[in-house]
């Protein structure tokens, strides 16, 4: 097994640090939202947390393609290490989203179609995790997971859309239009600032718990060639 | 003769191998029949659907019970060449994969619409509406080729697995909702004889659902079914 590498280490500081600055800019630097109030300030880690989301789902997609056509494993465990950290991502987006939207929209929980894609979501990457675990042969867990991950993807923007169809009453803050989305706010300067550290810090964050996950999922590979060989021994 | 002509005769040839089996068996086509009006009655009970109330809830209620029966039949389809060993023989065979993938596709589509074919006229006089008009008829076709596109593709990689009888449903159910969403809203739109134009939307969803998810497993089998 190898030693930690420094790259690593300096990002797991750079995010304990950008976190740190981050809540700390939430609560102390962008103002209080003037009709909203205090609880509006759930919205600099949902928005960032569902962006995570998306690219680690994005990610998880793109790795699987690339393994396909190598047949490294190095990019299934890529792969794998993205739909992990989206799942934790998504839900975190999905629990502050409705910590926000209890006060906002009265309810935690409406059918919109952003709410209902998230869902789906989170439903088709647990389902991942099941093929995955179904399957004992390493190289056809990858490459199933791997045609899995592409075609929950795929499915993803066409089920937000299929619901989008309807009408949708969460609030587009950025680029936004629709007038009669419910909790729309415009973003201050201080607003804007804070919001955009949050998002380069949970971008940061993103990226070294999947060389984390990355690497756990190696030694864990290591470990089983280890074991095998003890029992091949043994079995002498 | 041409690739392609020989490419399609495989395809031919695979599909007229799979129809006849169930021909003699009618091993799937009656328990999707059975289980689809199973579904239909427990809808009965369970909605307690007055004749008003019937109309608004008939596109759900007939997308659920063919999207149920429909696993039943894609799960079928492959676990019964897997456990007879014939898929090796099938794999062996000097065509394309994706020729493999068609013919699962296409014979599948057939029993699912041979199920919907006598469901839906049953569900008509059962609930007195009829259902049997042009535009759901499109609805069905598109709705079930789209469904048993992307069925077959995780069908082959479910019955692979350990957990084979469960998997299928939980990898299908959430990527084949904009599938469904779409297929609904269409037949109550039909139903409700609205205009055609605000039918389309979900008419072109459906068609680019199948168009897509087509290209996909074109494109993904050959790793599915490598030995």
């Amino acid at each position: 097994m190898d030693n930690k590498p420094k790259g690593l280490t300096l990002l797991d500081g750079l995010s304990a640090l950008g976190l740190l600055a981050a809540t700390l800019m939430v609560f102390f630097y962008a103002p209080v939202e003037a009709v909203m109030g205090p609880v509006q300030k759930v919205f600099y880690y949902h928005v960032a947390a569902g962006w995570v989301g998306m690219l680690s789902f994005l990610f998880a997609a793109f790795s699987g393609g690339i393994y396909l056509k190598r047949g490294d494993m190095k990019w299934d465990r890529l792969s794998v290490a993205g739909v992990e950290l989206g799942l934790v991502f998504s839900l975190i987006n999905v629990i502050t989203g409705a910590i926000w939207a209890r006060p906002i929209w009265n309810t935690w929980w409406t059918w919109d179609p952003r709410l209902t894609t998230v869902a789906i979501m989170l439903l088709v990457y647990a389902a991942y995790l099941m093929l995955r675990a179904g399957i004992d042969e390493a190289e056809k867990r990858a490459r199933f997971g791997a045609v899995y991950a592409i075609v929950g993807f795929i499915s993803v923007p066409l089920t937000f859309f299929s619901i989008r169809l309807s009408r949708t009453i969460h609030p587009v803050v950025i680029g936004s239009s629709d007038p009669e989305a419910l909790g729309k706010f415009n973003m201050t300067g201080p607003m804007s600032a804070t919001f955009v550290v949050s998002l380069i810090v949970f971008t940061i964050l993103f990226f070294d718990l999947l060389w984390h996950r990355y690497r756990l999922a190696k030694f864990a590979h290591q470990i089983e060639i280890a074991r095998s060989a003890d029992s091949a021994i043994e079995g002498e | 003769m041409s690739p392609l002509r020989l490419y399609l005769r495989a395809i031919a040839a695979m599909t007229a191998k799979d129809l006849k089996a169930e021909w003699r068996s009618r091993e799937m086509f009656s328990a999707m029949l059975v289980f689809g009006l199973l579904v239909i009655f427990i809808f009965n009970f369970a909605l307690e659907m007055k004749p008003a109330e019937r109309g608004a809830l008939t596109g759900g209620i007939l997308w659920v019970t063919l999207a149920f029966t429909g696993t039943l039949g894609l799960n079928r389809a492959f676990a019964a060449e897997k456990d007879r060993g014939s898929l090796d023989g099938l794999l062996l065979a000097p065509v394309d994969r994706s020729a493999i993938y068609l013919s699962k596709t296409l014979s599948s589509l057939v029993i699912m619409l041979a199920t919907a074919a006598v469901l839906l006229p049953l569900y008509s006089l059962f609930y007195n509406q009829n259902l049997l008009l042009p535009g759901i008829l499109l609805v069905i076709l598109l709705g079930c080729s789209g469904y048993v596109l992307v069925g077959a593709l995780l069908a082959s990689m479910a019955v692979q697995a350990r957990t084979r009888d469960i998997l299928l449903p939980i990898l299908l159910f959430p990527v084949a909702i904009p599938l469904l969403v779409a297929a609904v809203k269409a037949t109550g739109a039909f139903l409700a004889g609205v205009n055609l134009s605000e039918i389309q939307p979900w008419l072109l969803l459906l068609a680019a659902y199948n168009l897509i998810f087509l290209a996909v497993a074109f494109m993904a089998f050959d790793y599915i079914v490598e030995e």
